[in-house]
């Protein structure tokens, strides 16, 4: 064990150890489009995609601008009996937003708001500098985090499912019109999981450390 | 990509005399507090992940039963109120004959809350026992409840959107009804049991033989 020990302790850079199960591999050059995944409990590990930085900031931007086009159209509009209602992401959110359903309504425009665009920004913020140039922004490593310890939270997928299930409980009683907010967001959904798909978390955290120590 | 033995018995960073980072994936020397690239806590194992797991799913259990048992959604039509409970929402789509949908509000509300409540009791009282289920089935159990988990707030999302959007004066209205808060707590607190969980665990309990120390 100890020699073991001493050996593998000699460039402890080229060691990952997997997240999810503790296994101790060497990295070795993985080819762009190829994926490596864990030997033990098949976790994906590490996926290069080529120029992938500056996809992902394409992606953020993209999804950014989506994002505020989401918040300020009309998302769905309801006609019954004469009468219409017009109906916004943010007053989805403000549906909560009287008495005790008030801590329900901060959280619901978080899920569904604020954490996906914090997530964006924190992407950006660490990707975009070391797209576009070469040293990484100040504090990049504590963005990213942020940003890792968010995915689970931001839900405008999820969002998107339950409008569906809204869609069908209603469609009895009136007449619905989807607004170009839920195609934004429903655009915004199919961007993130792109960007999801082509940022390799491990890439990224070995470019910023490269270029930090430098 | 290689590990530093075969396949079937690979070498785990707590054996090399490392601790892995969670975050970023890089090790250092056992005993190091602080990862040097990403600033995350280091633990070789997360020693209070248990003691977290079962406090996050108690308090998601405990939301979990105001939440079916008062009204979900309150809707008034023409003067007439009608309150829906979780259940009551799903069985009432069944009479409309939206069977897809009832479906999946059904999967959403009840089958993926129960499911993940019994099966992160079942991962964290099988750590540290001889297992019959193989530590890869018990690993792939974990990710699904990982992954599913926030799927679940599905019907909070729906809650919203009809209160929102059915506004309609005395012809019909709907109002949220205090389930609508214990279930989104429910959803948020096993989310958080699920996050707590160091899935490393499940690697070690009847591993090598070596990594139980």
């Amino acid at each position: 064990m100890t020699d073991r020990a001493a050996q593998t302790l000699t460039n402890l850079e080229d060691l990952v150890a997997c997240p999810s199960c503790d296994t101790l591999h060497r990295l070795s050059a993985v080819a762009e489009g190829s994926k490596a995944s864990c030997v033990r409990c098949h976790r994906l590990l590490l996926n290069p995609r080529p120029n992938a930085m500056t996809k992902i900031v394409m992606l953020s931007v993209t999804a950014t601008i989506l994002m505020v086009t989401a918040i300020s159209f009309p998302f769905l509009k309801l006609e019954a009996k004469g009468l219409t209602q017009q109906s916004s992401v943010v007053d989805a959110v403000l549906a909560f937003s009287n008495g005790l359903f008030l801590p329900l309504a901060v959280a619901v425009a978080a899920l569904i708001v604020v954490l996906p665009l914090v997530r964006l920004f924190s992407i950006l913020y660490v990707v975009a500098p070391m797209a576009f140039g070469d040293t990484p922004a100040p504090g990049a490593a504590i963005a990213f985090r942020v940003a890792a310890r968010l995915k689970p939270w931001a839900m405008a997928e999820v969002f998107i499912i339950g409008t569906a299930v809204a869609m069908v409980k209603i469609a009895g009683l009136a007449t619905l019109t989807l607004g170009p907010a839920f195609f934004a967001f429903a655009a915004l959904v199919i961007v993130t999981i792109f960007q999801d798909i082509i940022m390799s978390p491990l890439i990224v955290w070995q470019t910023l450390e490269r270029r930090t120590t430098r | 990509m290689a590990n530093t033995r075969t396949a079937h018995h690979p070498l785990t960073a707590r054996e090399a005399g490392l601790v892995g980072c969670t975050v970023c994936m890089r090790v250092a020397p056992a005993g190091t507090r602080t990862c040097a690239l990403c600033g995350s806590a280091l633990s070789s194992r997360d020693g209070s992940s248990l003691q977290r797991v079962w406090a996050w799913l108690i308090a998601g259990l405990v939301a979990y039963i105001p939440a079916n048992t008062y009204p979900m959604l309150i809707t008034t039509t023409l003067g007439s109120e009608s309150k829906n409970t979780l259940l009551g929402g799903v069985i009432e789509l069944y009479h409309h004959g939206s069977w897809g949908v009832a479906t999946i509000v059904l999967v959403a509300s009840i089958v993926i809350p129960m499911t993940k409540f019994l099966s992160i009791a079942y991962l964290a009282v099988g750590i540290g026992r001889p297992h019959v289920a193989s530590r890869h089935s018990r690993h792939i159990l974990y990710e699904v409840v990982e992954f599913i988990g926030r799927w679940s707030m599905i019907d909070v999302f729906v809650v919203a959107i009809l209160s929102a959007l059915v506004q309609l004066g005395s012809a019909a209205s709907v109002h949220p009804g205090i389930a609508a808060v214990s279930f989104a707590l429910s959803v948020a607190f096993t989310m958080q049991a699920a996050e707590s969980f160091d899935s490393r665990l499940i690697w070690d309990a009847d591993g090598n033989g070596n990594s139980n120390a």
